[in-house]
């Protein structure tokens, strides 16, 4: 048994009342449905329920209802959080119901850690207070039991949901002491399971909310309905650099259905962002009526003048800083934005890691090697489109909706109604994908401030062409790689010089960092007022494909094979490191490249394939593919990827699996097709008939996911695995034509818009 | 504004609705059906997928009064309590991310499968094509089809 101390706040351990009421709870047990059992036998539920702590509640029939505190995106947190729950507290995942849990930030402190869906921190950050949620729980549990019994705590013992004395042969369901347990002071330091006595973590569980996917319930947030409710859509400026001007709404008003047409701004004049606060268009015109169709076709009726706006300045507070942000005037071009970042490219940056004397290594090189590479602004594309639902009575709020953040976005709304935080119940439901879009949630500030308005429940939904061109997309970035080789073809000095629209893709501490003597990396950026967010994997989606291929063509020259000349690179930097500020663990690395290697039979590639490798490092993860490809029809077909992960321990191996599937699949896409592009202003694609998504001959046609096995606590799954399959693509497709390619999307159309 | 009578998982159903509203607003809208999904409105992403006379058909460009008596299933109505054969295999091999895409995928693939018991992979493909997946779950959407077309 390991006692880890636990780092809860006891604020977190919060008991509301032993005889919470049992009428909260009407959900309905899907697993058993998915485990052989006959039939879909639903869990009968409590007639009382005891609230044991933030997480969890246990009924006195024995059904645990577990709470999810961060909203699910399709990364399987509703199943993988309660496995953690479920495993420490001892019980049987059959009696678990799972709910996901209301924005609570007393019982889940701080908006970056509480309910925070995003930087692939869900597991990782949760770890340890899941783990001692149910360890407390099951603690409680003992006690009362020995309590009853008049036995030493000690002496009790737990299997499945049930508590045994041995000795004196009493046992008793968790249900029979969850009463008394519920008055038992919460342990300051739960004594938690070793992890190789796990029953339940690490062991595939079935996604809870599956059933209710298949048969379509409601569930996501463009599900949401109550009585009485009206359907909201926004008129937004149809290129960035504009704002409204003034609209003319009575045409629209007059349409069938339509109740009112009006203008909403975001925030109040002067407000101070914060981080999470982007918004490609903070003033809109509103259309509200009864019903979709009706509103879609008001909107097409209504008149709107838009005009450019000039630079002004803003002030976010983010991350422990203030500043001031300048938003450029003008009505930007994607074929400007290139030729920019190839202008700044050339330019001296500004230096951000220095090792050794890399102007002396590269002046004395025998041989200089340099590529460039770029890609585009990305779209998120969520399948669901942005929307949410709210009802604004006086002074109490009530939102449900997809949200990646709700701690970030509480305040801002809180501002905006002038109601307090306190009186703001925000719903969380299933997300119809995230991929970082969904942390910037301005629509729920607009729904809001729409409801407000017309006094009435109303839904906001935004069109997909609403949705694809308000993006908070994905920047277009920008880096130059530089190689200095000596006579012996040995690597003497690595530079590079990476910058984007309007940030850097740069990760300077990474690999190679610490793996080379000489050793220089620069940054730079420039202004623009496209709107820029997370977009799975930030900066590591364009900045590995771009490492990954120029490494893969260093090891080219050098004559190396690929994956040895990188284990070559982390030995160094395991043995002997260059610098003190390398943030990866050099052993890791090498691990999965190891593991992908024996995965894959790396050394005997079956016949006719051309293979590509690539690794990265983010999140506190590893993830190494090896991708298989051919060439049929002139097109690229993948026939089979083969990953190696090291996320620490894996809570729910399928789904972790799938997970990994779904990044190999979404990142081939992106690499292949993915890219949004601007002309004055406007975004250009508007909908999946121009946007190409990848599509399923275009997938893989297999996908061998592994994972390394070991001890270490949970690190990030969400998007490590993205990055580096944009540079196993690269260089697989360089070894099926013997092009390299520099530029994403790699089978795009840049070449002509340039 | 115009009554029709909707043949729709086997019970008759009176709407008074624009007779150019699509299909698709009429199920979510006006009949509570919301497993049927809205993606693109322009029927390129396959969300919306619905069964008209025993056909895949995308509801977002259909207008409600081009249906007539032809009956018409959704999700909701592929089976009596999920367990459509292809409603199976997807549990089965938890096919799932976020589940937007689904109940379109599910709607496509039983009308494969029925218009086509033992599809190869490229009738897979084929027919599935025009279903998006932005959680990129297309490997395990054509297990799972196999495995229905075993069954
Ligand atoms: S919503 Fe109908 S095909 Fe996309
Ligand atoms: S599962 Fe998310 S779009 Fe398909």
């Amino acid at each position: 048994m390991t006692a880890i101390k636990s780092t809860l706040d006891r604020r977190t351990f919060l008991r509301n009342s032993i005889l919470a009421g049992g009428g909260m709870v009407i959900g309905i047990n899907w697993l058993t449905g998915c485990k052989n059992v006959s039939g879909d036998a639903a869990l009968t539920m409590p007639k009382e329920w005891f609230d044991i702590n933030a997480y969890l509640k246990i009924g006195d029939n024995g059904v645990v209802t577990i709470f999810t505190p961060n909203p699910e995106f399709g990364q399987n947190v509703m199943t993988s959080m309660p496995m953690i729950v479920a495993e420490e507290l001892d019980c049987d995942w059959k009696n678990v119901v799972v709910e996901m849990a209301k924005h609570d930030p007393e019982k889940f402190p701080n908006a970056m850690f509480g309910q925070f869906t995003g930087g692939s921190r869900g597991i990782m950050s949760k770890w340890e207070p899941l783990r001692n949620a149910g360890a407390a729980a099951r603690h409680m549990l003992r006690e009362a039991a020995a309590q009853a019994w008049q036995v030493p705590m000690d002496e009790i013992t737990t299997e499945a949901g049930v508590l045994f004395h041995k000795n004196s042969g009493k046992k008793a369901g968790y249900g029979e002491m969850a009463s008394a347990a519920a008055n038992i002071p919460v342990p300051e330091k739960p004594v938690l399971k070793d992890v190789k006595d796990f029953k339940i973590i690490g062991h595939s569980q079935k996604n809870v909310d599956g059933k209710k996917i298949v048969t379509g319930k409601p569930m996501f947030g463009l599900d949401y309905k109550v009585d009485g409710m009206l359907i909201a859509m926004i008129a937004q400026p149809p290129a960035f650099g504009m704002k409204l001007k003034s609209f003319d709404g009575s045409a629209a008003k007059a349409m069938p259905g339509i109740k009112d047409v009006f203008s909403i701004k975001t925030y109040n004049d002067g407000y101070e962002k914060a981080g999470f606060d982007t918004n490609a268009f903070p003033e809109l015109v509103a259309i509200v009526g009864d019903s979709t169709w009706e509103v879609m076709q008001a909107k097409k009726a209504l008149r709107v003048e838009w005009e450019p706006f000039s630079t002004y300045t803003e002030t976010v507070s983010a991350w422990g800083n203030t500043r001031k942000v300048s938003v450029p005037a003008g009505l930007e071009n994607s074929t400007d934005h290139f030729a920019k970042m190839e202008a700044l490219a050339a330019k001296p940056g500004k230096v951000v890691r220095r090792n050794g004397d890399p102007e002396a290594a590269f002046k004395k090189a025998a041989k200089v090697i340099e590529r460039s590479y770029s890609c585009p602004h990305l779209a998120h594309n969520c399948m669901e489109p942005m929307n949410f639902f709210a009802d604004v009575k006086g002074d109490k709020v009530k939102v449900a909706g997809p949200l990646q953040a709700p701690g970030f976005i509480e305040p801002t709304l809180s501002a905006r109604l002038g109601i307090p935080a306190e009186n703001i119940d925000i719903e969380m439901t299933r997300m119809g994908g995230g991929f970082g879009r969904r942390a910037y949630s301005h629509y729920m500030v607009e729904a809001a401030l729409i409801s407000q308005k017309v006094n009435a429940p109303v839904k906001l939904m935004y069109t997909r062409e609403d949705d694809m061109t308000n993006g908070i997309y994905r920047p277009a970035y920008h880096a130059t790689y530089r190689a200095a080789l000596d006579e012996n073809n040995n690597l003497i000095a690595f530079h590079v010089k990476a910058g984007g629209i309007p940030e850097t893709p740069l990760a300077a501490d990474r690999f190679p960092a610490g793996a080379i003597d000489n050793y220089l990396a620069e940054e730079w950026s420039a202004e623009s007022n496209i709107t820029i967010g997370a977009f799975r994997a930030p900066r590591s989606n364009f900045i590995a494909g771009a490492e990954q291929s120029f490494l893969d063509e260093l090891a080219e020259a050098m004559g190396k094979d690929p994956i040895e000349f990188r284990l070559e690179l982390l030995k160094r930097a395991q043995e002997n490191p260059v610098g003190d500020r390398n943030d990866y663990d050099a052993a890791r690395y090498a691990g999965v490249l190891e593991l992908v290697r024996e995965k894959s039979n790396w050394a005997n590639p079956p016949a006719g394939v051309s293979r590509g490798v690539a690794a990265y490092f983010c999140h506190a993860s590893y993830a190494a593919h090896v991708l298989d490809l051919t060439i049929e029809n002139g097109k690229p077909v993948v026939q089979k990827v083969t990953s190696a992960i090291d996320c620490g321990i894996v809570v729910n191996p399928d789904a972790a699996t799938n997970m990994t599937e779904g990044a190999v699949t979404d990142g081939i896409g992106n690499a292949l097709y993915g890219e949004m592009t601007f002309k004055a202003g406007a975004a250009e694609k508007t909908n999946f008939d121009k946007y190409r998504m990848i599509r399923m001959s275009e997938a893989p046609k297999a996908i061998d996911v592994h994972f390394v096995k070991n001890e270490i606590a949970p690190t990030g799954m969400g998007e490590p695995p993205f990055p580096p399959i944009f540079g196993a693509l690269a260089n697989a497709l360089y070894k099926a034509t013997g092009k390299r390619v520099y530029q994403q999307p790699f089978l795009g159309d840049r070449a002509m818009l340039g | 504004m115009a009554n029709f009578t909707l043949n729709i998982n086997g019970k008759k159903q009176q709407v008074d609705v624009d007779p150019a509203t699509p299909v698709l607003w009429v199920l979510r809208d006006h009949l509570n059906l919301v497993g049927t999904k809205y993606g693109c409105g322009i029927a390129v992403c396959g969300s919306c997928t619905i069964h008209v006379g025993g056909v895949a058909m995308r509801s977002c460009m259909l207008p409600v009064s081009q249906i007539g008596s032809q009956e018409i299933t959704t999700i909701e109505g592929l089976s009596e309590n999920g367990d459509h054969p292809v409603q199976k295999a997807w549990l089965e091999h938890d096919v799932a991310q976020c589940g937007y895409c689904q109940t379109g995928q599910i709607m496509n693939a039983a009308a494969l499968l029925k218009a086509s018991p033992h599809p190869s992979d490229e009738e897979i493909e084929g027919a599935m094509n025009g279903n998006i997946c932005r959680c990129g779950t297309y490997v395990r959407i054509k297990a799972a089809i196999k495995t229905a077309s075993a069954r």
